[in-house]
């Protein structure tokens, strides 16, 4: 299994890295993570790979990482495609302090433009 | 979140702060009260969202589970919160809340299947949003899906505008207050 993980720094996305490595550590899947543009968070690219590599070096995995730049959601689905993945994962969105959850804008354009397979993680 | 959300310029007005006591659609009567912080009243709203219709949930509320309901119970039925429920008799038949956000608050209501298309949910937000008036909340938010179009429709006649229909959920939102 080849899997990409895409991710922007946001809680949602950086919880979703976290569970998809622990799977493929478990798996011995091929993980590749995608860093995404999005004017949505404050966090500079370096910032949000600091982040990535700290995940990654929790698990007994070895995993490239890509920067996509541009439309985070078409950038996303496009290379996912190009590069033959089997599966995409991405954050499953935020909790309001209500509890309810909100499905983020690049979810939206995942789920509904994709043709690799896609999991919202949760 | 939403760091941009808008919010009307006019503030709408005149709604009525608990309680409320009207007979509804079905012939029953039902008194609208702030909640109490009792245990009695903690347990008759468990009750509630322990009956509740799964295909009535939205966006992950109220959770399945009688744990998870109460530790989403515990986390909005908290002094920050400001609470209504509806009550018949004993028995709760539908709850509306105000949770505390940024600068604002989260508006969400639950009514009972039972319950329902009775008139209890527009009371509800009547009594919330006078409640919400007479504690100085001067601006509310909530998010409905968008093929809800009966909540949709309560929200715009009580004064809610929308602001944010890009995505699955519309964003709407109401004044109640002037800002400073």
């Amino acid at each position: 299994m080849r899997v990409l993980v895409g991710v922007n720094g946001s809680p949602d996305s950086i919880q979703a890295l976290e569970k998809s490595v622990r799977r493929a550590a478990m798996f011995d899947e091929n993980v590749t993570i995608a860093i995404l543009d999005t004017p949505e968070t404050d966090k500079s690219r370096g910032e949000i790979k600091n982040e990535v590599r700290s995940v990654i070096e929790n698990e007994d995995i070895t995993a490239n990482i890509t920067h996509l730049e541009g439309n985070p959601g078409s950038r996303l689905v496009e290379y996912a495609e190009s590069e033959d993945f089997d599966h995409l994962i991405i954050g499953g969105g935020e909790t309001s302090p209500m509890g309810k959850i909100q499905i983020s804008s690049l979810a939206e354009f995942v789920l509904l433009n994709s043709h690799v397979t896609v999991t919202l993680v949760r | 979140m939403n760091h941009n959300r808008g919010y009307p310029e006019t503030v709408s007005e005149g709604f009525d702060p608990p309680p409320l006591n009207f007979v509804d659609g079905e012939e029953r009567s039902i008194q609208i009260r702030s909640y109490a912080e009792t245990s009695t009243e903690f347990e008759a709203i468990v009750n509630m969202y322990d009956q509740f219709d799964p295909a009535d949930r939205a966006q992950g509320i109220p959770p399945s589970q009688e744990d998870r309901i109460r530790d989403w119970l515990a986390n909005i039925l908290d002094g920050n919160c400001l609470n209504v429920v509806a009550w018949h008799n004993d028995t709760v038949a539908g709850h509306a809340t105000l949770v505390p956000d940024e600068e604002a608050f989260e508006l969400a209501i639950f009514v009972l299947q039972a319950f329902q298309q009775a008139g209890i949910g527009t009371q509800l937000v009547n009594a919330l949003l006078g409640y919400g008036a007479a504690q100085d909340v001067s601006k509310v938010w909530l998010t409905v899906e968008r093929w809800n179009h009966a909540a949709v429709a309560l929200y715009e006649k009580v004064g809610f505008e929308m602001c944010e229909t890009e995505s699955f959920e519309i964003e709407m939102s109401i004044r109640l207050a002037a800002d400073e």
